[in-house]
């Protein structure tokens, strides 16, 4: 596996200990009833989950296994810049409105998980050919 | 494939097959006087497909295809990864009963719901001990 893959892969799992436990505290807490306030931790236990533990493990392995040519997987550049602002977007997506930061702190967010996608779109573009290509 | 990921797969698949079917149910909502049991599965739905399905599907096919461990034990702790799977499952059942009953009733059945959080909780903790090691550079 690539240096960059088990960057990917491990920040995945990281993220889904996190949505896990802010799920299973959301779950417990439905049945006690104690902490009305722990609802704000809902958006953050989605976004840990469905982007940053199953989006970030499809990434990585996405760079790992998709055609290699000569050998390379050519411009690796764009995709570690695409993990840098994917999990800057999770963080700041996921934390902002759980911690009561401005509005633009989401917004912010969403833009960097946007534009980390396109870097990886950049790097994996040319690896999605044919093998005789 | 191993046992385990064949296990995983197919009952990842029961889950789609499930989660599908409470989808169906919820859409009924709109034209036909449901119970107030049935009209409370919205987030038994979510949690069908989401873990049920597809993280159940990754957790099969990451015990069979990543790196290996090492030569005598290729995948790991078996018994762990076993554990998870039975964890995971037992955890999501007692989910997918007492949610939509605790909506309804209430009651007694918080209790359920905490040990369905704990169950779930040590399931991914246990799938995370068991990957880390085989996320390794070639």
């Amino acid at each position: 596996m690539p240096r960059l893959s088990c960057w990917f892969v491990r920040m995945a799992l990281i993220d889904l200990l996190v949505g896990f436990t802010l799920g299973a505290l959301l779950l417990a807490n439905k049945g006690l009833g104690r902490w009305p306030l722990l609802w704000r931790w809902l958006p953050a236990h989605i976004e840990f989950l469905v982007l940053g533990w199953t989006g970030q493990l499809i990434l990585g392995v996405a760079f790992w296994i998709l055609p290699r040519f000569g050998g390379s997987r050519g411009r690796e550049g764009p995709a570690w810049l695409a993990f840098g602002l994917f999990n800057l977007g999770v963080l700041m997506a996921g934390l902002g409105p759980a911690l009561g930061a401005p509005p633009w702190v989401m917004t912010g967010g969403r833009l960097a998980e946007v534009a980390g996608i396109a870097a990886f779109v950049w790097h994996a573009w040319p690896r999605i050919k044919p093998i005789a290509a | 494939m191993p046992t385990l990921t064949r296990v995983f797969v197919k009952t990842s698949l029961l889950y789609l097959l499930a989660g599908l079917l409470t989808g169906v149910i919820l859409a009924l909502r709109g034209w036909v006087r449901l119970p107030p049991l049935l009209t409370a599965l919205a987030p038994v739905y979510f949690h069908l497909l989401m873990l049920g399905w597809i993280a159940q599907l990754i957790f099969g096919v990451v015990y069979w295809m990543f790196p290996k461990y090492s030569k005598e034990a290729p995948r790991g702790r078996a018994w762990l990864a076993w554990g998870v799977y039975g964890l995971l499952n037992i955890g999501l059942l007692l989910r997918a009963i007492a949610e939509p009953v605790q909506a309804v009733y209430g009651g007694g059945w918080g209790g359920a719901l905490v040990i369905s959080a704990v169950l779930q909780w040590l399931a991914g903790v246990g799938f995370v001990v068991n990957t880390w090691s085989r996320v390794k550079e070639r």
